[in-house]
């Protein structure tokens, strides 16, 4: 099911602007900012009912170009194009398909990259430090903005699935069913650890100025080495392993010198500079922090998780893997845990698989096909329940 | 649907709630939701199976019974049902003790050991049984616990759960088809399939807590 299915084909990068002053919108820290934009992408059909509406989240480094190409030059689609499409995953010839790049990204949304139309320059660290609760804040206004009442579902792994459990839990009447795929509630402190290694990468990067690098050379040294650690969290020791081992790159001993002598750290260096022609520092500070700062528990249920999912009124598959340590399955099952208490209906299984946290980024039959069936079954439901009204 | 699975159906109310611990692909659960309206979830430890069963489009969580069925509230489920799977389980009075009480009644299905093929092979080779209904070397098999019919009675009495149906059959384990063994179940039923309830006066209490807990 997973690596058939057809493309999208070509798509087109929309924006959505809204917040227009005086009707700001007003962030989590306490600012207000308007006006704002999104960039979204749709794929697929919305129904006469508007009930078949799905919703993908993307994850830190993501963008709203979640499946198909701009172009024929393209040599990549976008960044869930094995899920999304005909035939797929999640099928476009059933599903209208939304995705959008975060508030606080880099992509086409509003984000530090962003001119701040009072002075005419990046807002740098004046833009507001965003949340995830922001972040969905804003989706919520390009949801209804679509004329969509109620999602069929809202999906996405990672910090995307952070947003999907932020949605259940402040906007629960919009959405049917819920996908938080390899997530958590909150960061652990390892998890936040890393992150503050990428982050003291780039502000110590003496190119980085305080944010204000707009008008000379980024920060490109920080950001790269910010990467190379994030990659490696994505990964684990038995893909590493498989992939590279001990190999050397282009040589067949090793030099007794500081050159690259393996093949992993040459590939990590290639990852760093590659995110470095499409990525903003700042964005990658910004959206690290809104990571750092989730915590569902805190914000929706006085510390408890059971209390925060009490507010929750969908259907939940909860998916996680194996080999993922950075956001291992003991994250799951807590969710899961904390869903059973409210009687909410949940499905949850952990995939054995080796390729660590970015596992869901990979072709793999079996994600693709545990969501095309839930998908089914939800949409179903949601027909039924139409029938029944008439 | 296997037999022992048809009966089990046959004692479930319409429209009410199931957990089925152990639930394999779901088939058990499928099947109530279609012919009788059920809202039901089961938990399996099987990767594939769990798979399975969600394709199947049935709400199952995959983990370990013993830990899973820890997190539910007291009596949020109709039923709650053991099939085949309490001669897996390290702590049998544990896991009923817990069905009853996130679920109004508890419905218990297992192999009966006390089989007189069981009895015969014993007898004539002298060696652990192997039937169709446990088919594993001692060396090799999930089953760590012997269930006779008579001992799950007693077990019942000991531990003050409340047996609200019985009955024994006779059927192969993969059968389709089966029959109610009426006439000395322990010596002639291959399986025994019970349902219960919590009991307001544990027969032998001083028990509960001591030797067998």
């Amino acid at each position: 099911m997973s690596s058939q299915g057809q493309s999208v084909g070509k798509v087109d990068k929309h924006f959505f602007h809204f917040a227009h002053p005086p009707d700001e919108m007003a962030f989590e820290c306490g600012q207000r900012l308007g006006p704002l934009t999104l960039a979204y992408e749709t794929y697929g059909q919305l129904n006469e009912d508007r009930s078949n509406a799905v919703l993908v989240l993307h994850a830190l480094t993501g963008d709203s170009h979640a499946a198909g190409y701009y172009s024929v030059k393209d040599v990549k689609p976008g960044w869930w194009d094995i899920m999304i499409g005909p035939g797929k995953g999640i099928d476009t010839s059933k599903y209208y398909v939304i995705c959008s790049n975060v508030l606080g990204g880099c992509m086409g949304s509003t984000g530090p990259s962003s001119i701040n139309p009072s002075t005419n320059e990046p807002y740098a660290l004046d833009f507001p430090l965003v949340t995830i609760g922001d972040m969905v804040q804003a989706q919520q206004q390009l949801v209804s903005h679509l004329g969509i009442e109620r999602l069929l579902c809202v999906v996405g792994g990672s910090m995307g699935g952070m947003q999907v459990l932020e949605w259940t839990a402040r906007f629960p009447e919009m959405v049917r069913s819920a996908i938080p795929i390899a997530t958590a509630a909150k960061h652990s402190a390892m998890a936040i650890a890393f992150n503050e290694v990428a982050r003291q990468a780039i502000m110590k990067d003496p190119a980085w100025s305080g944010g204000r690098y707009y008008q000379d050379i980024p920060p490109e040294h920080g950001l790269a080495v910010a990467r190379m650690i994030g990659h490696i969290t994505y990964l684990s020791d038995v893909s590493l392993r498989k992939k590279f081992d001990r190999d050397l790159q282009d040589r067949c001993e090793i030099g007794f010198n500081l050159d690259q002598d393996f093949q992993v750290g040459s590939y990590l260096e290639y990852q760093g500079q590659k995110f470095v022609d499409r990525f903003d520092a700042n964005s990658l500070l910004y959206l690290s922090k809104a990571a750092d700062y989730f915590d569902l528990a805190a914000r929706y249920g006085g510390g408890s998780l059971t209390k925060a999912f009490s507010h929750a009124l969908s259907d939940f598959l909860v998916v996680s893997f194996t080999s993922d340590w950075l956001y291992p399955t003991s994250q799951s099952r807590a969710m899961v845990q904390a869903m059973k208490k409210n009687n909410l209906d949940v499905t949850f299984c952990e995939i054995l698989i080796d390729y660590g946290h970015d596992s869901f980024l990979v072709s793999n039959p079996r994600l693709s096909q545990l969501i095309a069936s839930f998908l089914d079954n939800q949409f179903k439901a949601v027909e039924e329940d139409a029938a029944n009204a008439l | 649907m296997r037999f022992d699975l048809q009966t089990i159906a046959s004692w479930i109310e319409p429209e009410s709630r199931i957990l089925d611990l152990g639930c394999g692909s779901g088939e058990l659960l499928k099947y109530l939701q279609e012919e009788k309206g059920v809202r039901g979830t089961g938990i399996e430890m099987d990767e594939d199976k769990v798979a399975e069963g969600i394709v199947a489009g049935q709400s199952i969580i995959h983990g370990d019974i013993h830990t899973e069925i820890l997190d539910y509230q007291e009596a949020v489920f109709d039923y709650v049902i053991l099939s085949q799977t309490l001669q897996q389980v390290l702590k049998p009075a544990q896991i009923i003790n817990e069905m009853l009480r996130v679920g109004t009644q508890g419905i218990v299905s297992f192999p009966n050991f006390s089989h007189y093929k069981n009895r015969f092979y014993f007898f004539a080779k002298g060696r652990a049984p192997i039937s169709r209904e446990l088919p594993f070397e001692w060396f090799d098999t999930p089953n760590i616990r012997v269930i006779p019919i008579k001992d799950f009675r007693r077990f019942c009495a000991i531990f003050g759960f409340r047996i609200l149906k019985e009955t024994a059959i006779s059927t192969y384990h993969h059968d389709r088809g089966g029959r109610v063994v009426h006439i000395l179940p322990n010596l002639r039923a291959t399986y025994g399939i019970y349902m219960l309830r919590q009991g307001e006066d544990p027969a032998r209490k001083d028990l509960q807590a001591g030797q067998f807990a």
